[in-house]
């Protein structure tokens, strides 16, 4: 079995994902030495390549124009290209492992798994693996027969990075086996997400609601203690979906990156998509009334009561400590 | 424009708390409510959109078993025009290419410009789209949050990507599309619309009829297999707040005061 890692980088910068394929490797075969993948065009190929060869033992680097947008069909074509039969392809789960690798691995003729979370064992040519169903509420064991080689996606932050000591990876060119490509799907351009009226990036305490607030009338609920508090009001996906808020208030992968001081999580399950914009070790605050919420599991204080009750009570108390009115800090 | 757009009936998520069973080898499925998986109603909800705009047709198909059709039924009082339930005992533990390849016989059978899945389904892989396109051959694009059709032989779609930026890519028809949640505001399903479509007889086709050779599909064909559902040893639990909720107020400022949060 033959182990590869494909190498998502941007603007020569190498994606943390990087070393926690690594990670993922040496736990899938501890004696194997990945291969890295990475694919692009003119210096910042280059440069990515230098970087990941500091800690992969060998580093395939595939030139080409056409590569110089991660276009999945593209990437696709040449990863067909130069993988040998039987390889098992390691891929970070996220916008581009979603495009590119389950129709790789109808190409390769090779199994697939998604959003794997941890490798929990491997006999002959089956692995188990760990993944999550329903939004994270449950998880399962998995099978997978890679006898014929496999695209593993990989959830990003599920692998810790290893520390191990610097390499000086051999980098092989394999541009020439490339050759040209084309696609069906053409890249145009990348539209920047606007940033809205609040920039909640900019706040030191976001109240976040989820789909617990259960309709827009009572994001005021929220926006009340936010007033209160000096902080905004943030909130997860679905509340987004439903058109609830704006865009540019959602936190998590497909949103903002935050970094307050406290983060109150209210009526937010914890799916890992809307961790993932939460940095800077903030305190986590969670309101749910589910006590096996999985938020709970990564929050460092958790209440459980239902968001419409508690939040009142919670802006009452604060309004109270800050000597605020409530007319002064009512709605807006 | 014809286009199909794949449909599961899934455990929702939303009314159910999904639980262990007490053998422990499965989800609780006593008293589940099901519904249609949410990204796929997204995806019924553009497809008619574009019916609209350009003309067209919107059919739904789903693979499964007689429970499925109430999802169907529901797709069709969206204005869905017609219904498939690919059924047969033979697809029985199916993987994602199991699955990708019935869709792919079926979809081989008619004549589609554009298929729409969901991005994924709540008990899924975000995987039978990316496989369905690629064994018909077909462009994909994933992760799409907005058509717009230009011609007869190309659209224009964005994907979601990163920080809630959009990436612009022009596909070539036919294409299979994974549709994300957000994309459009579904329309409402009244109890009305779906009596009103509750006597249309919806086809179900098996393998036999649809080409397909047993041993392509099923348990026995499947590389990746669930073994189990289980509840993962806790490793960081939150420390939870007791007493009044006028007691965990209190406490609550006073944490967030500690960490800087506010004066
Ligand atoms: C490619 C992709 C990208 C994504 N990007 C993001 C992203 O950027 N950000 C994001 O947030 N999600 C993202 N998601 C969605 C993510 O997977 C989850 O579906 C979403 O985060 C769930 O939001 P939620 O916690 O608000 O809703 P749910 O998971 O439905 O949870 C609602 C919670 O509220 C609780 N609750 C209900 N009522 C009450 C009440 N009255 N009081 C207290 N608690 C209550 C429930 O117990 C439950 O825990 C993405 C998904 C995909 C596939
Ligand atoms: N049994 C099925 N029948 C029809 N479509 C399906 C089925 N399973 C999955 N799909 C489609 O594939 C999408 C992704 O599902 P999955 O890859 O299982 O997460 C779903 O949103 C559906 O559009």
């Amino acid at each position: 079995m033959r182990t590869f890692a494909y190498i998502l980088h941007k603007a020569g910068v190498v994606d943390d994902s990087a070393t926690e394929l690594l990670t993922a490797a040496k736990k899938l075969d501890p004696g194997a030495s990945p291969i890295a993948i990475v694919t692009g065009w003119g210096p910042d190929l280059d440069s990515v390549c230098d970087r990941v060869r500091t800690f992969y033992g060998e580093v395939w680097k595939i030139g080409s124009e056409a590569l110089a947008y991660p276009n999945a069909e593209l990437v696709r074509s040449a990863l067909v290209k130069v993988l040998p039969t039987g390889s098992v392809l390691l891929v970070a789960h996220e916008h581009f492992g979603i495009d590119l690798s389950p129709g790789l691995s109808v190409k390769l003729n090779s199994a697939f798994v998604s959003d794997v979370l941890d490798i929990d064992g491997v006999e002959g040519t089956q692995v188990k693996v760990v993944r999550q169903e329903f939004g994270g509420q449950i998880s399962t064991h998995v099978r997978c027969d890679v006898s014929s080689g496999a695209v593993i996606n990989v959830r990003p932050g599920a692998f810790k990075a290893a520390n191990g000591a610097p390499v000086l990876g051999q980098i092989v060119d394999m541009s020439d086996e490339v050759g040209a490509l084309s696609a069906k799907r053409r890249y145009i351009e990348t539209l920047v997400a606007e940033s809205g009226g609040v920039d909640i990036t900019k706040y030191d305490v976001l109240i976040s609601v989820g789909r617990g607030i259960q309709e827009q009338g009572n994001v005021g609920i929220a926006q009340e203690l936010a007033d209160a508090m000096g902080a905004a009001v943030s909130c997860s996906r679905p509340v987004v979906d439903a058109k609830w808020m704006e865009k540019s208030r959602q936190v998590g992968s497909s949103g903002k990156t935050v970094k307050p001081k406290v983060y109150m999580a209210c009526g937010i399950s914890g799916a890992f998509q809307h961790l993932a914009g939460i940095k800077g070790n903030p305190l986590i605050i969670a309101v749910n009334k589910n006590p096996k919420a999985p938020i709970f599991q990564v929050a460092d204080v958790g209440i459980v009561a239902d968001i419409l009750e508690f939040l009142p009570e919670l802006t009452n108390k604060v309004r109270e400590a800050r000597g605020i009115s409530a007319k002064a800090g009512g709605r807006q | 424009m014809e286009i199909l757009v794949c449909v599961k009936r899934v455990p929702d998520t939303s009314e159910n708390e999904i639980v262990l069973n007490s053998a422990g080898n499965d989800i609780e499925r006593d008293d589940l409510v099901f519904s249609v998986n949410e990204w796929d109603n997204y995806a019924v909800e553009e497809a008619l959109q574009i019916a609209d705009r350009v003309g067209g047709n919107v059919t739904v198909v789903t693979v499964g078993g007689e429970d499925d059709e109430e999802v169907l039924r529901r797709e069709m009082a969206m204005g869905a025009k017609h219904a498939v339930l690919i059924s047969d005992e033979a697809f029985e533990g199916s993987d994602g290419k199991g699955l990708a390849t019935i869709l792919k016989a079926f979809i081989e059978k008619g004549n589609y410009d554009l298929i729409l899945t969901g991005v994924q389904a709540d008990d899924g892989c975000a995987q039978v789209g990316g496989m369905l396109a690629a064994m018909l051959d077909y462009p994909f694009a994933s992760l799409v949050n907005a058509i717009e059709v230009l011609d007869g032989k190309r659209i224009k779609v964005c994907r979601e990507i990163e920080g809630g930026n959009k990436e612009v890519n022009e596909v070539d028809l036919p294409c299979v599309l994974s549709i994300q949640t957000g994309i459009n505001e579904p329309r409402y399903v009244g109890m009305r619309g779906i009596r009103q479509v509750a006597s249309i007889e919806i086809p179900t086709p098996c393998a036999a009829d649809l080409g397909i050779d047993p041993a392509t599909v099923g348990a026995a064909a499947a590389k990746v297999r669930r073994v189990d559902y289980f509840v993962p040893a806790v490793t960081k639990q939150a420390e939870m707040l007791q007493g009044s909720n006028e007691e965990i107020a209190d406490k609550v400022i006073e944490l967030a005061k500690a960490k800087g949060g506010f004066r």
